[in-house]
């Protein structure tokens, strides 16, 4: 308890951080997924046909658009220890309000939109009240909303399907900048993608998120509101899937009851593909981003390559249960590692 | 402090080497330390068959340890145990149960959606024809059961909502049915009522003149001597005194469990007291604490003394605004805080280091860094971003200033030594600038040396003008550090005393509430 020691371990302190701040970016959870999917890519470049190309970079972000939208508050919710399984029916939901408003009640599309935006903010709240102020667990609450947006979407629109949109927006929706093959709907996705990225990763709000995800009791003791930020988040993924389902029926120029159907699942696939921690408290924006375009990859791939549906299925469900897996071993290998590292110092003997 | 005379003047207060044929369990010097704190130094205690027995020490004596040697929770690290004249090691509860002991704890924990029957025969229940659970042949034996203690429960109504003290009847009925020949009871009355606390004595009685040998660990004197046979006492986790209960008197009790050296303690600095910091009038919360009034000055560290489960974690918790409380006022600097949230309790300068480090101190897997600064992030943010940089500095200049150990600010901060860990949780409301620091049990589980600079930065802040707000069960720390000691007894602060006036006897007696010397 001497001042020599202190000095001691604060000199040692600037060096290991200048380091640690490599090794972090380079060994992160994010880094590996990264990883991952430059391996993917140049897999598939040699071993699939046409899959090198400009056809292949529009396809297969156009796709990953709404996963990639979707993907930005489940990182977060799920973050912080919840899980948001609605995000498709909201979607669909928006997708079903749509086609009515516009086709049936002949809204003009900027009022459209708002209404569609209002919806997912309702479907939101709608579960951050059953999560936070209620206090119910996220898992059971989404399931039942999973079920009931989808059932609104089809008593909105019925069997029906509206197609008539103008030419020109839906154009619009699956254009390219140039002859990239990137879609111009990706300069929006990016600019979600940043927003997230900033608050998670750089504010206090993010910051608490991450704490939260840990221990609520802790947060609670640094004046963190768990329940409101819970409850802020939910609305956030209510807004921003609906978002998502108005790209869609864009997209595919018709909105249905149907619509977005199924794909939270791929969400949360690409989320925890991301080293998004299924147990909270873990992750990054940019883990995310590659996860989703990972799973996106080895699906357009295979397609490419002519495998069946069902080996597509096997292959999601394989590297689905690989990210949940994989993370909590590299994390135990990390620990151990700390452990030595930490082993190294004097230090009194660990109480209790 | 006197305390030897009257070990000595019983012969046979001594249960060491005592081999009495009548003696059914012997501890003799068991020891255990949980990494460098010694929970038990000497532990021993010494049952006969049909006696109540009383345990009796201050809160960290080590009478908890001692029960779950007993219980086979914890294997002693050395001494002798004998059940029934055998020497016996226990590797598990199961191995504890076999030879007989049964512990009823304070809380009993039924399974909650099983009847009274299924409860106690669990994982044992009879069986009938094809194997399967004899229901009449079960409920029968339960009934039974209940008629010989004299307590009628239906053994077909669900556990759930039973009182704590028919819970209590219920796990003796288990042991009963175990054929238990000694019956542990870990403060089983703390949560009950006088007509409640009768049963149980009754029961307890007429299961001694059966035979059975009861231990009873017990806060309250006027228990203890009402009901047991012999007392024992126990200190930093030693054996004092056997005694008869005839042959001792409270006070005679009170001068043994406190009985020790308070200069081994850091000395406490004098610090100037200034304006009043934090002001407390009339704070209610029904059924928790009622009608709690104090108020601590700049400098001053005003010490919440009392029992476990005397109501001072509750009351502090309010204050800070984590939990409601029905009436009164909390004023900080003469103004009440803004809403009734820990942020607004932060905005106006508290801090809180709460009792458990590991659930509501620190973010576990979080780094050391982010621990220490997490309640800074809305300091370190400049129109909305944190500044990383700032942010590293912080932690930087806190955890050096604390002297925190750590090979790296990055590391996990579960990778620390519990002192050190207590040292960040300080650290990061020392990093908030604050007013009022509370802080609930500061040196639980930390090893000795690192107690003292726990002390002696506590001490510091006075000096520097923090209004100090301490829970403590430990009465040396609280003597040792406090200019005010308030002493809570069931809710209610029983004794606010001076440095000056308080003494270990005092304290004790207000905490307990015996009558001897308050009235």
């Amino acid at each position: 308890m001497s001042n020599a020691t202190a000095t001691r371990s604060t000199a040692t302190a600037a060096p290991v951080n200048v380091k640690s701040n490599a090794r972090r970016v380079l060994l992160g959870r994010d880094a590996n997924t990264v990883y991952a999917l430059i391996l993917v890519v140049i897999l598939a470049s040699i071993f699939v046909p046409f899959f090198a190309g400009v056809t292949t970079v529009s396809f297969l972000l156009i796709d990953a658009v709404p996963i990639l939208l979707m993907a930005m508050p489940m990182a977060l919710i799920i973050i912080t220890g919840e899980i948001d399984l609605s995000v498709a029916s909201t979607a669909g939901l928006s997708a079903a309000a749509m086609g009515v408003l516009f086709h049936d009640a002949h809204w003009s599309l900027g009022w459209v939109f708002v209404a569609c935006l209002l919806v997912g903010l309702v479907c939101g709240a709608f579960n951050g009240i059953l999560i936070s102020t209620i206090g119910l667990p996220s898992l059971a609450v989404t399931i039942g909303t999973l079920a009931l947006f989808r059932g609104l979407a089809l008593v909105v629109i019925g069997d029906s399907a509206v197609a008539d949109f103008p030419v020109a927006l839906t154009t619009f929706a699956t254009s390219t900048i140039g002859g990239t093959g990137i879609p111009t709907v990706m300069i929006f996705v990016l600019v979600v993608i940043l927003i997230f990225g900033v608050v998670l990763h750089f504010t206090p709000f993010g910051r608490s998120l991450f704490a939260l995800g840990f221990s609520k009791e802790a947060a609670t003791f640094v004046g963190i509101h768990v329940n409101r930020s819970k409850f802020w988040l939910y609305v956030a993924s209510g807004v921003v899937s609906s978002i998502a389902g108005v790209f869609w029926v864009l997209r595919y120029s018709s909105a249905q009851s149907d619509s977005v159907k199924g794909l939270e699942l791929s969400v949360v696939a690409a989320v925890l593909l991301g080293g998004v921690s299924i147990f909270g408290g873990l992750g990054g924006i940019v883990g995310v981003v590659a996860g989703v375009l990972l799973i996106r990859t080895v699906n357009y791939s295979l397609q490419l390559a002519g495998l069946p549906d069902t080996v597509l299925t096997i292959v999601t469900g394989t590297l689905l249960v690989l990210s949940v897996i994989a993370p909590s071993i590299s994390a135990r290998l990390r620990l151990s590692a700390d452990r030595k590292r930490s082993k190294n110092l004097p230090r009194e003997a660990t109480a209790t | 402090m006197t305390m030897s005379q009257s070990t000595s003047d019983s012969p046979r207060a001594d249960p060491r080497g005592s081999s009495e044929s009548t003696s059914v369990l012997s501890l003799i010097s068991a020891t255990k330390s949980f990494g460098a704190v010694a929970a038990l130094t000497d532990g021993s205690v010494d049952l006969r068959a049909g006696e109540i027995h009383a345990l009796v020490g201050e809160n960290g004596a080590g009478k908890s340890t001692l029960v779950k040697v007993l219980a086979g929770v914890h294997q002693p690290d050395s001494g002798r145990f004998l059940v029934e004249g055998a020497d016996v090691v226990f590797r598990s509860p199961a191995d504890s149960k076999t030879a007989g002991i049964s512990v009823i704890y304070q809380e009993p924990t039924l399974f909650p959606d099983l009847t009274v029957a299924e409860n106690i025969f669990i994982g044992r229940q009879p069986r009938g024809r094809l194997g399967l659970i004899d229901r009449p042949a079960m409920r029968t034996m339960a009934r039974e059961l209940f008629g010989r203690l004299g307590v009628p429960i239906d053994p077909d109504r669900i556990a759930d909502g039973l009182s704590i003290a028919d819970q209590q009847i219920i796990e003796i009925a288990k042991a009963i049915s175990l054929d238990a020949r000694i019956l542990v009871m870990d403060e089983p009355t703390a949560a009950l009522s006088g007509v409640e606390v009768d049963r149980l004595f009754a029961v307890a009685r007429s299961l001694r003149d059966r035979g059975t040998a009861i231990l009873f660990i017990s806060h309250r004197f006027d228990e203890v001597f009402e009901l047991c046979d012999r007392i024992t006492v126990m200190r930093d986790g030693a054996f004092i005194a056997t005694h008869r209960t005839a042959e001792i008197t409270v006070d005679g009790l009170v001068r043994e469990m406190v009985g020790r050296d308070i200069a081994t303690l850091f000395p406490k600095q004098e610090a100037q007291i200034g304006e009043v910091v934090l002001s407390v009038a009339g704070l209610s919360r029904s059924g928790v604490f009622s009608d709690i009034s104090f108020e601590v000055r700049s400098g001053e560290i005003v010490a919440l003394a009392g029992l476990v489960g005397a109501g001072r974690t509750e009351v502090a918790r309010a204050i800070f605004g984590i939990d409601r409380y029905d009436s009164g006022s909390v004023l900080i600097d003469g103004k009440p805080l803004r809403r009734h949230t820990p942020q607004a309790a932060i905005d106006a300068g508290m801090g809180f280091v709460p009792e458990d480090r590991r659930k509501q101190g620190l973010v576990m897997d979080l780094s050391v860094a982010r621990n220490a600064t997490l309640t800074l992030r809305t300091q370190l943010a400049r129109f909305g971003l944190i500044n990383a940089k700032e942010e590293r500095k912080a932690a930087e200049e806190w955890t050096t200033r604390l002297q925190v150990k750590t090979g790296s600010q990055d590391l996990a901060v579960s990778t620390l030594s519990g002192g050190n860990q207590q040292k960040v949780v300080i650290a990061k409301w020392l990093a908030t600038n604050p007013k009022l620091l509370i802080v609930d049990e500061p040196t639980r589980g930390i090893d000795v040396g690192t107690k003292a600079e726990v002390h002696r930065l506590i001490s510091e802040l006075a000096v520097r003008g923090i209004a100090v707000l301490m829970i403590s069960s430990e009465l040396p720390e609280v003597l040792g550090m406090a200019d005010t000691v308030l002493v809570m007894h069931e809710g209610r602060i029983s004794a606010a005393l001076d440095r000056s006036e308080a003494t270990a006897e005092i304290v004790m007696h207000a905490a307990s509430a015996s009558p001897e010397i308050l009235t």
